[in-house]
């Protein structure tokens, strides 16, 4: 009876909790659909498989965007974690720009279908996997500050490391693109794909450090 | 009841009212003010257990107090409590931190100097002791609380949510056992002055348990503090959380954790017991300040994190409202107590008369105090203990403890054990061979209580005192609560 009683106390709280772990697990899902979606780009161009995976990450971000709506009203209406509320707010809207840049690039890619010279695709490969694994390390990093704050600390320097190497494949191949024949334009859209994909390491980045201070405050 | 006392009582209602606008909020403060618990949830619980820990177990520190200064009027206790009720007031008023314990304490020793009623020194120095005391054990606590707190949160790495959800039924249950602990501890604050005075009488319920006129009075008091609590704490509530220092829900459960584990030990005759029984040295049971608690046990916490946080202008403004406000009080209650005397011609004392009777010399030289000196003073009465201690000063010096034994014999309280009294008198909680004892006595005069108390030992075992060992401490404490009830049924002064 007090069991039941004490489940049904809790039963809000681990609701929230899934729904946390699902707006988080949605992030990770982009990224990892992103890497496979470039791979993809770089064989056959914006093909009927990549389109496919455009609408997926579309339905993605619309589910990220409700999980997160509701996650933050139920913190507003039931007055949770009123000491964090703001850090956690920021964290999930902060995370949600991850899922907007995978969009945008997507639609970038669809809509501008930039040409990539195939010497360069190994390096967009290495970047978006650099640039992938340090978006799921900020998932973790925020997965951690809800679930295991000891472990935060590795997560955040990981993505920094990660962020770090992101950086010097991005301007390997902006050397490298502005060293060839390409004419000036080829030269200046490749540079910009290669930034949209990097920019997605410099958002998981200023996570990290924000993380790294809401970690401090959480810390009791 | 006249409706002359129950306007008297109103004074301690509103001591009452005070305690629960300003010490409740200590209880819940810190969890309200994070907004961790809502105002009503908080408010409800604190009314309740506050109300419960008067009635169930008030008595132990209302003894202390009581023995500070034992205020022999109704109009006296009127004025003490409305003394300790406006010093508190202002003081709120005036934004300065206050504590009712002081306040109170501070107005008793106001109407012993006006009515120049002996103050004992040792309850003093106890209850001035605790002061110290108090929010240094608040601290130690919260330290060590703390400390394992936090160890066991890294233990068990629960998810933010959920260590949300338990510290809120945690802060719920501290605050309960805080506001139980302050019924139970403060309750001698607001109605203590009263308690020898009280209106009521004695009842059952249902055969099962009797509801004490103590308990009524407590009550009282208790649905006061409730009152106070629902109508003014809530600006308290929200500022006292984070005056000193900024807290996170789990040191604000820790500082309504320690805040609560003092006052209970403060206020526990249950745990006096238990510990006099294994052969440890027991706890005063006396009023202690629960703002005094709280600010140790955040100030602990600060100290355990570095002291860079701690708003130490505070902290000493806190410290400087603890030594103004007896002053306060004392000041209040000794010049308002002029006016209820001279103004609105109110009896405020009753004058406490000496004699160095024939059987007083007789027990003070049985005790190995000598009367040498003193053959001049012997039938002669003195009407203020000042002026007894000055004639006994000028003969010879006394220590403290022979001047208070001296007093002991020498105070003068004429009884009667009327028959018609005793007749009209139940048993009640007298047991049938303490009733007979009293009956044996039917008819007899005294001017001294120890003469009674000597002759009802002698008559029954049962009214005599156990050896004074720690172990023994309760039963005595009700031998004497019930010698106090035959004093006043049958004393014949006026």
């Amino acid at each position: 009876m007090l069991l039941s009683k004490g489940n049904a106390l809790f039963r809000g709280t681990k609701f929230l909790e899934n729904q946390i772990d699902e707006f988080l697990d949605r992030i990770m899902e982009a990224g990892l659909i992103f890497l496979l979606a470039i791979k993809i780009y770089l064989k056959d161009g914006a093909c009927e498989e990549f389109e496919e995976s455009l609408r997926q990450v579309s339905e993605i971000e619309s589910r990220a965007d409700e999980l997160r709506k509701n996650i933050e009203t139920q913190l507003y209406e039931q007055t949770l974690i009123p000491d964090l509320r703001g850090d956690v707010m920021s964290l999930l809207e902060e995370m949600d720009e991850l899922i907007n840049v995978v969009q945008a690039n997507f639609y970038r890619f669809s809509i501008e279908t930039p040409e990539i010279p195939e010497e360069y695709h190994r390096d967009f490969i290495n970047l978006t996997e650099m640039v992938v694994m340090c978006v799921e390390s900020a998932v973790m990093a925020a997965r951690a500050f809800f679930r295991n704050i000891e472990a935060v600390r590795d997560h955040i320097l990981k993505v920094n490391v990660l962020e770090t190497e992101a950086d010097k494949i991005c301007t390997k191949l902006k050397r490298e693109a502005f060293a060839s024949d390409l004419p000036k334009v080829d030269k200046i859209h490749l540079r910009y794909f290669v930034e949209r994909i990097d920019l997605l390491a410099n958002v998981a980045e200023d996570i990290a450090d924000h993380l790294a201070i809401y970690t401090i405050k959480r810390t009791l | 009841m006249e409706i002359t006392v129950l306007l008297f009582l109103t004074s301690g209602l509103f001591l009452g009212w005070s305690l629960g606008a300003n010490d409740a909020a200590n209880v819940f403060g810190t969890a309200v003010g994070s907004r961790m618990v809502t105002f009503v949830t908080a408010a409800i619980v604190c009314s309740v257990f506050v109300i419960l820990g008067a009635v169930l177990s008030g008595a132990g520190a209302a003894h202390t107090l009581g023995r500070l200064g034992s205020v022999n009027t109704l109009a006296g206790s009127f004025m003490v409590a409305l003394s300790a009720a406006l010093t508190v007031y202002w003081m709120t008023k005036a934004g300065l931190p206050v504590s009712t314990t002081q306040a109170i304490v501070g107005a008793i020793l106001g109407w012993n100097l006006f009515s120049q009623s002996p103050t004992d020194f040792n309850a003093l120095t106890k209850i001035l002791g605790t002061w110290v005391v108090c929010p240094i054990l608040a601290g130690v606590i919260a330290i060590v609380l703390y400390k394992t707190t936090v160890a066991v949160l890294r233990r068990l790495n629960l998810h933010m949510l959920r260590q949300d959800a338990y510290t809120r039924i945690a802060l719920i249950l501290a605050g309960a056992f805080g506001a139980y602990s302050l019924g139970a501890n403060n309750i001698a604050n607001v109605m203590g002055v009263f308690v020898p005075l009280s209106p009521f009488t004695d009842f059952e319920i249902a055969g099962l348990f009797t509801f004490t006129s103590v308990q009524q009075l407590f009550l009282l008091g208790a649905i006061a503090i409730a009152v106070g609590v629902f109508t003014y704490s809530k600006k308290v509530m929200l500022t006292v959380g984070n005056d000193l220092l900024p807290l996170t829900p789990v040191a604000a459960w820790v500082v309504v954790t320690s805040h609560s584990v003092v006052l209970f030990l403060f206020a526990s005759e249950g745990l006096e017991h238990l510990l006099a029984g294994a052969g440890l040295p027991t706890i005063p049971l006396v009023p202690v300040s629960s703002s005094q608690a709280v600010v140790g046990a955040v100030v602990g916490i600060g100290l355990l994190k570095g002291g860079r946080q701690i708003q130490w202008r505070t902290v000493g403004n806190i410290g400087v409202g603890w030594m103004i406000t007896p002053v306060i009080s004392a000041t209040v209650c000794f010049v308002a107590l002029f006016f209820l005397q001279n103004v609105f011609a109110q009896q405020v004392y009753r004058e406490v008369h000496y004699e160095l009777s024939a059987g007083a010399m007789d027990r003070l030289a049985t005790e190995g105090i000598s009367t040498g000196g003193f053959d001049e003073l012997f039938g002669r009465e003195f009407r203020s203990s000042v002026g007894f201690r000055d004639a006994l000063h000028q003969r010879t010096r006394l220590s403290r403890s022979q001047e208070s034994r001296f007093l002991y014999y020498s105070e003068i309280t004429r009884i009667f054990i009327d028959p018609e009294k005793l007749d009209s008198l139940e048993a009640g909680w007298l047991s049938k061979r303490q009733f007979a004892a009293l009956r044996a006595l039917s008819g007899n005069s005294y001017i001294h209580k120890w003469a009674l108390a000597e002759e009802l030992s002698q008559e029954s075992s049962e009214w005599k005192p156990l050896k004074n060992i720690a172990v023994n401490k309760i039963k005595n404490k009700r031998l004497r609560e019930k010698l106090d009830f035959v004093y006043r049924t049958f004393s014949e002064n006026e």
